[in-house]
């Protein structure tokens, strides 16, 4: 496994003090955190960092880490030395985080994961493709789970095929009876919570229960307007463009959207694409028309 | 159970049937009591009916405290700056969705 730099990840110096630490962790968290951050890889930059902070900010688990040494670099190849552990309390912690690396279980050992949670209900998120919620549907998730194993928390994989329900959004949560995690030997497992998102669809864009999509016309669909195919979740309909559309347009399709209830709408945004002018043919044709109708469209920017 | 594929039965949409409890929402948050009417107090969350003598909560109350916990304890900001957080998230996800749609 490899060497992880802890400092390095915090920002701070190996004599950093525990104010220094902490203020350090809260700068990168708020910087870092899932939930407000829209950095590439904020999740698991956030999940380093919260590591980082694990160890430096708890005297016990920063001196045993402190005895390895300066001999490591991060990314190096790392072992634990064959006494390590000994003589330090490095068991106990705060609740609530898991999935540390390899490199924090192999120091500071499962029970280092802060015991089990309390509640045996266990909470997931899955991303969902869009056909899922517009057709139902089963699809089949991979979850980490915590369960108790010979007494330590361990993190399983367990692969569960869930019905989805139709018109679920993002955002949306499945609960499912009797599905958590069991601590205690008769006691009754907690449910499982899975919230949804979407993964990115090649049409459509989800906005709530409301669908967009993005419709390429031509010019002379645009200006004369036309009745034009356009695919939408439930087929392909016939759509009309009114004459004289700009491009950014949106047409509303009422009830195309997400299959939710009441059911959410569709959008079709008119985008204009211009036919190459690739032969000479096709050349004239431009010309004709600048000839025909001049017109600037810089008018309005007084040029 | 592990690595075996497990089917379940056809479940609803969480938010659209589920009314809870604070009992509820603090077990499934994992949480005291006393910490899911702090949420209530500081305005993060909504009481479906305040007339009611034991407050109830939509489906939808569940996510919104999750985060707010989530917020606060990763974030180390008491329950005012978790409040003031969500209204900014919020407003930026209103502005993000508006210019992604020229809105």
């Amino acid at each position: 496994m490899e060497f992880k730099d802890y400092y390095k990840v915090m920002g701070v110096a190996r004599d950093a003090t525990e104010a220094q630490i902490k203020q350090a962790y809260r700068k990168l968290a708020r910087k870092y955190h899932p939930d407000v951050s829209k950095e590439k890889d904020a999740e698991a930059r956030f999940k380093e960092v919260g590591e980082a902070y694990e160890v430096l900010r708890t005297p016990e688990k920063r001196a045993a880490y402190d005895q390895l040494g300066p001999n490591y670099a991060a990314g190096q190849e790392f072992r634990p030395p064959p006494d390590w552990g000994a003589g330090f309390e490095t068991g106990g912690s705060r609740q609530g985080r898991s999935s540390h690396s390899d490199f924090f279980d192999a120091l500071f050992g499962a029970a280092g994961r802060g015991g089990p949670q309390q509640s045996e209900d266990h909470h997931a998120k899955v991303m969902l493709d869009l056909e899922a919620s517009l057709n139902g549907g089963s699809r089949t998730f991979t979850l980490r789970v915590p369960e108790i194993d010979d007494g330590h928390l361990v993190l399983k994989e367990r692969v569960l095929n869930v019905k989805v329900p139709k018109g679920i959004l993002a955002g949306q949560t499945i609960r499912l009876a009797g599905q958590g995690a069991s601590f205690s030997e008769d006691g009754k497992p907690g449910d499982l919570y899975i919230e949804v998102d979407f993964q990115p669809h090649p049409l459509y864009k989800a906005d709530g229960r409301d669908l967009y999509l993005e419709l390429p016309v031509t010019p002379w669909e645009a200006a004369l307007g036309a009745t034009v195919k356009t695919p939408t979740p439930g087929g392909t309909v016939d759509l009309k463009i009114p004459p004289g559309s700009r491009a950014g347009a949106k047409l509303r399709l009422k009830g195309r959207g997400i299959p939710a209830s009441p059911p959410g709408d569709l959008y079709v945004v008119l985008q204009i694409a211009l036919p190459p002018a690739a032969d000479d043919r096709a050349k004239a044709a431009y010309q004709a028309m600048a000839a025909a109708m001049p017109f600037n469209p810089r008018a309005q920017l007084g040029v | 159970m592990t690595n075996t594929e497990e089917s379940t039965p056809s479940p609803e949409i969480f938010e659209e049937y589920a009314i809870l409890s604070v009992r509820d929402l603090s077990r499934i948050c994992a949480v005291d009591e006393r910490h899911i009417l702090e949420l209530v107090h500081e305005g993060v969350l909504n009481v479906v009916d305040t007339d009611s003598p034991e407050w109830r909560f939509t489906g939808a109350a569940l996510r919104r405290a999750r985060l707010a916990l989530r917020l606060e304890r990763d974030l180390e900001i008491n329950l005012a700056g978790v409040a003031l957080a969500l209204e900014l998230i919020e407003e930026l996800e209103q502005l993000r969705r508006r210019a992604r749609h020229g809105l």
